[in-house]
């Protein structure tokens, strides 16, 4: 299939032409190597992750974000993963509810993508959206995803800037947390606020405590905690400094290109995965074996074929 | 790619205009994504121009509308004019709610695939909704 007036119409800033790119990207790894090898280089992107614990208020942080940021001029993409039902593979992605206010926004582009049954949570199209929009000349995109333990850790690690939304109250509770997704933030969020001041000020202590232990924070970079209410809209400007501050820090490190590096890594890690699974699958469909006996039946019939091919009919 | 890619059709559920009567619009969502497709729920009171917009940026297969409060015929309307207006008039468009059956023809002659009344079936809309799926991706060569 011929891509390429698909691309120019995109680069151009056509959502339909857009949507459609995106689609090949999702669909087959093929697609997707084809359509980023098709976008011109650029430079200078800002990959951004939001995660949190559930109930974090993170996609109407996000919404924010989106507002001021687009306010400001810039090209803001979304990339929202929603995990798919682990029985009938399908996915009910639900991001878009808290940021459809923005669906008509020209600067504003959102797409979905379920895990599509994938352990670890990372699909190989959600990855390579990313740099797709950023190609497409889209300034911050952003990659946003339910806050489970190493799954969404691995997800963050493709980010250039992670940010962590936790809200009031939790103290002792990050201890626990500390495992998973409250270890790796650029930037802590203490969302919601405006219900509980106080515990918020408890969570900062320990947020604060465990940054001055030397546990939270890498490489030379000290987090920051940024207090927010996304529902009042307060603190956001706030926030979107400290987003920039870490942005100017990993540009003034030499730092900026290892997030697209790791994506790159990631990309060929989850295309072996994917083409595994799919021959699995097929398997799975074609003769009604589960993955084990898939799993099995996918080896036999590799050693056969090698048999086959390099025994000279003697097989 | 395999079959059970192909098939994981993606779905936009939008609740259109400015009722907020959402268990329908979720029941189905939910019936679809346990039959295995992909849904996008958009949430309540949408404009017509969210809709579209949410179903070109996530390049859905079909539009899902429920709509409740009465203003179907010029909701509707609206929605398949901005649909060709974007060139995405290849989406198959599917309504449910309360429509009362003299309205049901003018609906489908805007360009609408099918009127679910209340008391649809699931399997029935599920089914409806897999084959207009299906033949919008056959007619990408997909």
């Amino acid at each position: 299939m011929d891509y390429s007036r698909l691309i120019e119409k995109a680069l151009k800033g056509d959502r339909l032409a857009t949507g459609r790119l995106l689609s090949i990207v999702e669909r087959d790894p093929r697609g997707a190597s084809m359509v980023l090898e098709s976008l011109p280089e650029r430079e200078g992107y800002h990959v951004i992750g939001v995660t949190g614990i559930a109930g974090s208020g993170k996609s109407t942080l996000l919404s924010r974000l989106l507002t001021h940021y687009a306010d400001k001029g810039y090209r803001c993409a979304v990339v929202a993963i929603d995990p798919s039902s682990a029985y009938s593979r399908g996915a009910l992605l639900g991001d878009r509810i808290r940021m459809q206010m923005h669906a008509t926004n020209p600067n504003i582009f959102i797409r979905s993508v379920s895990t599509r049954g994938l352990k670890g949570g990372l699909s190989f199209a959600g990855v390579a959206m990313i740099d797709v929009f950023g190609r497409l000349g889209y300034d911050k995109v952003f990659i946003e995803s339910i806050g489970v333990g190493q799954a969404d850790v691995d997800i963050m690690r493709i980010a250039d800037t992670i940010v962590v939304v936790t809200v009031p109250g939790l103290g002792d509770d990050i201890q626990a947390l500390k495992a998973g997704v409250m270890e790796i933030g650029d930037i802590y969020v203490i969302n919601k606020v405006d219900k509980d001041r106080e515990g918020a000020n408890k969570t900062m202590e320990y947020l604060l405590f465990a940054i001055e232990a030397g546990e939270l924070g890498h490489r030379g970079w000290r987090p920051r905690i940024v207090k927010t209410s996304a529902v009042l809209d307060e603190g956001i400007d706030e926030l979107i400094d400290a987003i920039e501050e870490h942005y100017r820090f990993i540009l003034g490190t030499g730092r900026y290109g290892s997030g697209r590096e790791r994506r790159r890594e990631i990309l060929v890690r989850l295309l072996a995965e994917k083409m595994l699974i799919d021959a699995l699958e097929s398997i799975e469909i074609e003769t009604g074996k589960d993955l084990y006996e898939g799993a099995l039946e996918l080896l036999r019939r590799v050693t056969a074929r090698y048999v086959d091919t390099t025994g000279g009919g003697e097989a | 790619m395999t079959i059970t890619e192909t098939e994981r059709i993606k779905v936009l559920v939008a609740k259109l205009g400015l009722d907020g009567h959402d268990r329908g619009a979720k029941v189905v969502a939910r019936a679809l994504r346990d039959a295995g497709f992909e849904v996008i729920y958009t949430g309540i009171r949408q404009t017509p121009e969210q809709v579209v917009e949410a179903a070109i940026q996530e390049d859905v297969d079909v539009i899902g509308v429920s709509i409740l409060s009465g203003a179907h015929m010029t909701l509707m309307k609206r929605l398949m004019e901005l649909l060709r207006e974007y060139g995405a008039d290849d989406i198959p468009v599917f309504l449910g709610g309360t429509i009362p059956v003299p309205d049901i023809e003018p609906i489908k002659r805007m360009g609408v695939r099918e009127v679910f009344l209340p008391g649809t079936s699931l399997r029935e809309i599920v089914e409806m909704i897999r084959q207009a799926g299906l033949e919008r991706r056959k007619r990408r060569g997909w």
